[in-house]
């Protein structure tokens, strides 16, 4: 059968979640492929224009994810980012796209174990929701 | 004339007569009944050319981003907390501007007023709160309040929250039991149906860009529009690019749009765009407690945050 795979950006902040990504690669993990890693200085570099345009090249689903609060690296960025993701994902599903394909977690990178589960957790919804027609530009 | 637009057109005069202001923004008579232009006073006499009356949906706030020279500025409530937003943004230093004040009741929607004449509107005429309208063979007299626009129905600071001066005593503010009906009827749609109410809205949108220009809020030097390296939303009519230029425009507003209108009065489409801000305004209010531009004593919610924020949505 052919399928479109399903395609999920994951922007993780280099000081948490990318290392936790990392660990739980070395540590021989199991997590679904469909995940495309974007290393981010922070999670609050993650503008809504980022994931605007994930969508439009095609992705199906978009999960950020950071260091939890208190421990940011820069040591307010998730804090801000928090604030920015919730009106984000709100107008987002305001307008009409699925709640199920945009995730936020944080995940230190001590926690290769929550990476996976997330991971899981992440692919699973956005596999169960189908490929995203919405917000995608069509060639032509 | 009306005493709105006598003491606009005294207090400029007496302004720049003084020179106390390099000159003055405010309204000016259009060219088609029912339309207002923004104007520039630099000296007595043109100040005699200001007009005040309740087609005046624009919001000059617009016109003072980054301005060098000290400008008297006419501003009904919503304008006020725009030029409050422009101080606390610093786009221009509170004594740079000296803000004359109108108490406001309301501007008229143009659209609901034009529907009512088979023809087009030759002549606009305003006694108080009564409105008259003639056309070809046609005349209908206005109950002015039955056809506010949509935000100046809901408003409650009618009142200008910041001003040096006022050209007449202020209004009586409204209680509005359910400010956010219009938000909540759009949020009680299914997904489906939600994604179609804006595929209809935008349907017509023409990306000229005039809800953007007219709004005080978006003086960025490179609109993300423009950019190209990288490209954010390609030039031409593609449904997905209007579609992510209506959410990024509202985006850029979050915490900050005060919904005067201005953006739907640019619309030469006449597409309710603030259908996107509203949901801003309500989340703003409801999550943070925030209305925008009525104190220079808070920071705005995306430029500050409490640690004991939600992170329900949060895995
Ligand atoms: S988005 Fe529209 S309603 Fe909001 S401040 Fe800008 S022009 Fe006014
Ligand atoms: S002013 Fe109207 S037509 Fe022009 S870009 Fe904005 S919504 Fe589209």
């Amino acid at each position: 059968m052919a399928e479109k795979r399903i395609k999920i950006v994951a922007f993780l902040c280099n000081w948490c979640s990318y290392g936790a990504a990392d660990l739980a690669g070395v540590s021989r993990m199991q997590y679904p492929a469909d995940i495309r890693i974007i290393r981010v200085p922070c999670s609050g570099r993650v503008e809504p224009r980022m994931i605007l345009a994930a969508f439009r090249e095609g992705v199906d689903g978009v999960w950020v994810s950071g260091c939890h609060p208190g421990e940011c690296h820069y040591l307010e960025g998730n804090y801000y980012a928090r604030r920015k993701f919730v009106l984000m994902a709100n107008l987002l599903s305001h307008m009409g796209l699925d709640k199920g394909r945009i995730h936020f977690s944080w995940i230190s990178s001590a926690e290769a174990t929550k990476f996976a589960r997330v991971a899981r957790e992440v692919a699973h919804e956005i596999v169960s929701l189908g490929p995203n027609e919405k917000l995608v530009k069509k060639a032509g | 004339m009306n005493n709105y637009t006598k003491n606009i057109r005294k207090i400029s005069s007496n302004l720049l007569e003084d020179g106390r202001v390099d000159l003055v923004l405010g309204f000016k008579r259009g060219t088609l009944p029912m339309a207002s232009v923004p104007g520039i006073a630099r000296t007595p006499e043109e100040a005699q050319g200001f007009v005040w009356d309740t087609n005046c949906r624009l919001n000059l706030a617009n016109y003072i981003t980054d301005q060098k020279e000290k400008i008297g500025i006419i501003a009904k409530g919503c304008d006020s907390r725009n030029i409050v937003n422009h101080i606390m943004e610093n786009k221009i230093p509170r004594d740079q501007v000296y803000i004359i004040g109108v108490p406001c009741t309301g501007m008229v929607d143009k659209n609901r007023i034009r529907a009512l004449l088979d023809d087009e509107i030759k002549e606009f005429k305003e006694e108080g709160e009564v409105i008259l309208i003639r056309g070809a063979g046609q005349e209908r007299v206005l109950d002015k309040e039955a056809y506010l626009r949509d935000n100046c129905k809901i408003c409650t600071h009618r009142n200008p929250v910041i001003h040096d001066d006022l050209v007449g005593a202020l209004v009586k503010e409204q209680k509005i039991e359910d400010p956010f009906r219009d938000v909540a009827a759009i949020e009680a749609m299914e997904g489906e149906e939600r994604w179609n109410h804006f595929e209809g809205l935008l349907s017509n949108c023409i990306r000229c860009y005039a809800c953007r220009n007219a709004c005080p809020l978006c003086y960025c030097p490179a609109c993300f529009v423009d950019e190209s390296k990288p490209q954010w939303i390609g030039k031409g009519q593609d449904p997905t690019d209007i579609r992510t230029f209506h959410f990024l425009r509202a985006y850029h507003c979050a915490g900050r749009c005060t919904d005067c209108g201005a953006c739907e009065e640019a619309c030469p489409m006449d597409i309710q765009v603030r259908d996107f801000t509203r949901k801003l305004v309500k989340d703003s209010f409801e999550i943070y407690g925030w209305e925008p531009g009525l104190t220079l004593d808070r920071r705005p919610p995306l430029e500050t945050f409490k640690p004991e924020d939600s992170d329900k949505f949060i895995k």
